[in-house]
């Protein structure tokens, strides 16, 4: 019987299968930030267990609040940094080099296909878009990665996601994964693995397939895969060409992790994306979707541009297409912020701060901050932000707030307008 | 034997997502008791008042999909906090569910009638539950009323709650 993505990678990792169902994996990386890494560290040293299973294969970076807002965020950050020195964890990302943890990572080429990865932060399914089998833990997974390089998890029943059509002119990847989380809703795909596929994904940029497997968990999914491909191979290129003797030799590696024709899914979804226009979140759950259209015209006080979904230099350059050369609304506050240290470095090579900034945005330095209501960007009650983000939870950037979730370019062109607004780049067709 | 027993309060919603639990804005703290009063804050509920109405509180009986969003452990450590070690559900979702049995609690799901049957039972004289692991029973009483309804662990889960939480099951075995 074939097998799925998920089912290769288990097969490749496991270590025991203590209980029917239940397969311990082997980690290929654990990836930390100051929000979740820290306590696990407390708790390891007060159990005498102050140790890590490989410091190659643990990241860490400072990503939730960067600078630290106050004693208890600065704290924070300290356990992390001793604690990466005292294991010499030598990819750790302070100020000034971090950035948002699932663009930084994969930006720093530490993802491969087949790998397990987990990390105590739910949107750790982004790596998904690499082949990756990649899922958020809590801070006891997180713990007992760290100490001993495992985790268990019940068997990948896999959910395929078929993407076709032609995508029109000002529609783009987040609004392919809302109109997916719009159809099977947030927990259409609890206790599974998502796997997109389908030629829309398969002309997908790396970038673009990440905003994608990073709302895999909005629908209740441990991971979003994506197949990896030669957009997978040119993207991990300059990490791994010492390894290849060229390109179609990766190729012929990953392609170890290609489902098999005859694998068996759980379900399946074929979404034909020919007919999509942009659309946003109109409640307090990420499946209360609508076209933009639909929603034109609602009050906004705050447009946010960043985020794990959409704080990319893919992202950055369609809101700086959208707003160039223009004012935002007087009654607006518009904030970008860039993921990453170096998507902030090509957003100013490539003059799209210059732009931002002529706009009347706000430019932040690389932090999660204000999408979870932690930094950089909090609502007032009462107040509605038009945000790239992925969750729209009662009072997510602050309590009393509304968050509408909507790509880039939507979100540039409600900022100019001041109000909910589909973008000038997408043209209904007739 | 390994039972949980006390005061049950049902929150009549589905889709309860772990920032209503404990919002983001407490997660810069290090010290889990310190979660215990913010205990959902901001739950979006007709007539939830969290100061009151988790007072003395042991079991939460809810919808579908209890636990949805954040990979934070906060919630289960508020609830904790808070002594209630017990969430019955119809559903939950998976990093919430996993968490409450790596911290040695109790995550159980039951069918929709059972939720309902608990939930309109919480009248004048609250309902009290009783579980009983090993034999995969729950005791619940209210007023005059006792039933018992039968819920299915894995052994995964049922080794967790023994062993007090996956540390120290991973640390016996790997």
């Amino acid at each position: 019987m074939g097998k799925t993505i998920a089912e290769k990678i288990f097969d490749d990792h496991r270590v025991d299968q203590p209980f029917d169902g239940v397969t311990v994996l082997r980690l290929d990386r654990v990836f930390c930030h100051e929000i979740t890494t820290p306590t696990a560290i407390q708790d390891l040293v007060a159990r005498g267990k102050d140790r890590v299973f490989d410091p190659d294969k643990i990241k860490a970076v400072i990503d939730h609040v960067t600078p630290a807002k106050d004693a208890k965020t600065a704290l924070q950050g300290k356990v992390l940094r001793d604690w990466a020195r005292r294991h010499k964890i030598t990819d750790f990302f302070d100020i000034g080099r971090n950035g948002v943890c699932h663009a930084l990572f994969p930006e720093k080429g530490f993802v491969r296909p087949g790998f397990v990865i987990i990390m105590g932060d739910s949107h750790t399914c982004t790596h998904g878009a690499f082949g990756a089998f990649a899922a958020g833990v809590g801070t006891t997974d997180l713990e007992v990665g760290i100490l001993k390089g495992v985790c268990a998890f019940k068997k990948p029943d896999t959910l395929k996601i078929e993407i076709f059509g032609h995508l029109q002119p000002g529609v783009f990847a987040k609004d392919v994964i809302l109109e997916v989380i719009r159809r099977i809703t947030v927990n259409g795909a609890t206790n599974q693995v998502i796997e997109f596929c389908g030629p829309v994904v398969d002309a997908m940029s790396m970038e673009s397939r990440m905003t994608l497997s990073n709302m895999a968990v909005e629908a209740g999914a441990t991971s979003g895969i994506c197949r990896p491909d030669a957009v997978t191979v040119e993207y991990l290129w300059p990490f791994i060409k010492d390894e290849y003797p060229d390109r179609d030799a990766v190729l012929a590696d990953f392609s170890r992790y290609l489902p098999d024709d005859d694998a068996v899914y759980a379900g399946q979804e074929t979404i034909d994306v020919t007919d999509l226009v942009p659309l946003t979140t109109f409640g307090y759950k990420p499946d209360q979707v609508k076209p933009v259209s639909d929603m034109a015209g609602t009050r906004v006080d705050q447009v946010y541009i960043g985020s794990c979904t959409n704080g990319r230099i893919e992202d950055l350059r369609v809101a700086a297409q959208v707003v160039k050369g223009k004012k935002i609304a007087e009654t607006i506050r518009a904030i970008v912020s860039p993921a990453t240290a170096d998507v902030f470095s090509k957003a100013m090579d490539e003059g799209l701060i210059k732009i931002f900034m002529d706009a009347g945005f706000c430019v932040t330095n690389p932090t999660c901050g204000a999408c979870l209501g932690m930094s950089n960007g909090v609502l007032a009650s009462g107040e509605v932000a038009a945000a790239t983000t992925n969750r729209n939870f009662n009072g997510r950037m602050g309590k009393g707030g509304m968050v509408h979730l909507m790509s880039p370019a939507t979100a540039a062109a409600t900022a100019l307008a001041g109000i909910i607004a589909n973008s000038p780049l997408f043209a209904q067709p007739a | 034997m390994t039972t949980f027993s006390g005061t049950a309060l049902c929150l009549d919603r589905a889709d309860i997502n772990t920032d209503e639990i404990i919002p983001a804005r407490y997660l810069t703290e290090i010290d889990k008791n310190v979660l215990g009063p913010h205990l959902m804050e901001d739950l979006d509920l007709a007539g939830f008042d969290p100061q009151k109405d988790l007072a003395g509180i042991n079991v939460l009986v809810t919808r579908e999909n209890f636990g949805c969003g954040s990979s934070r452990e906060h919630a289960p450590w508020a609830l904790e906090a808070n002594g209630i070690r017990v969430v019955i559900a119809e559903s939950f979702a998976r990093i919430f569910y996993q968490n409450m049995f790596n911290c040695g609690m109790l995550a159980i799901t039951l069918d929709t009638k059972q939720i309902d049957r608990l939930c309109d039972a919480a009248g004048p004289s609250p309902v009290h539950i009783s579980v009983d692991v090993d034999a995969g029973e729950i005791t619940a009483t209210a007023g005059p009323d006792t039933w018992t309804i039968p819920f299915t662990l894995s052994g995964f889960e049922k080794a967790l709650v023994k062993a007090g939480g996956w540390v120290e099951y991973a640390d016996q075995n790997y």
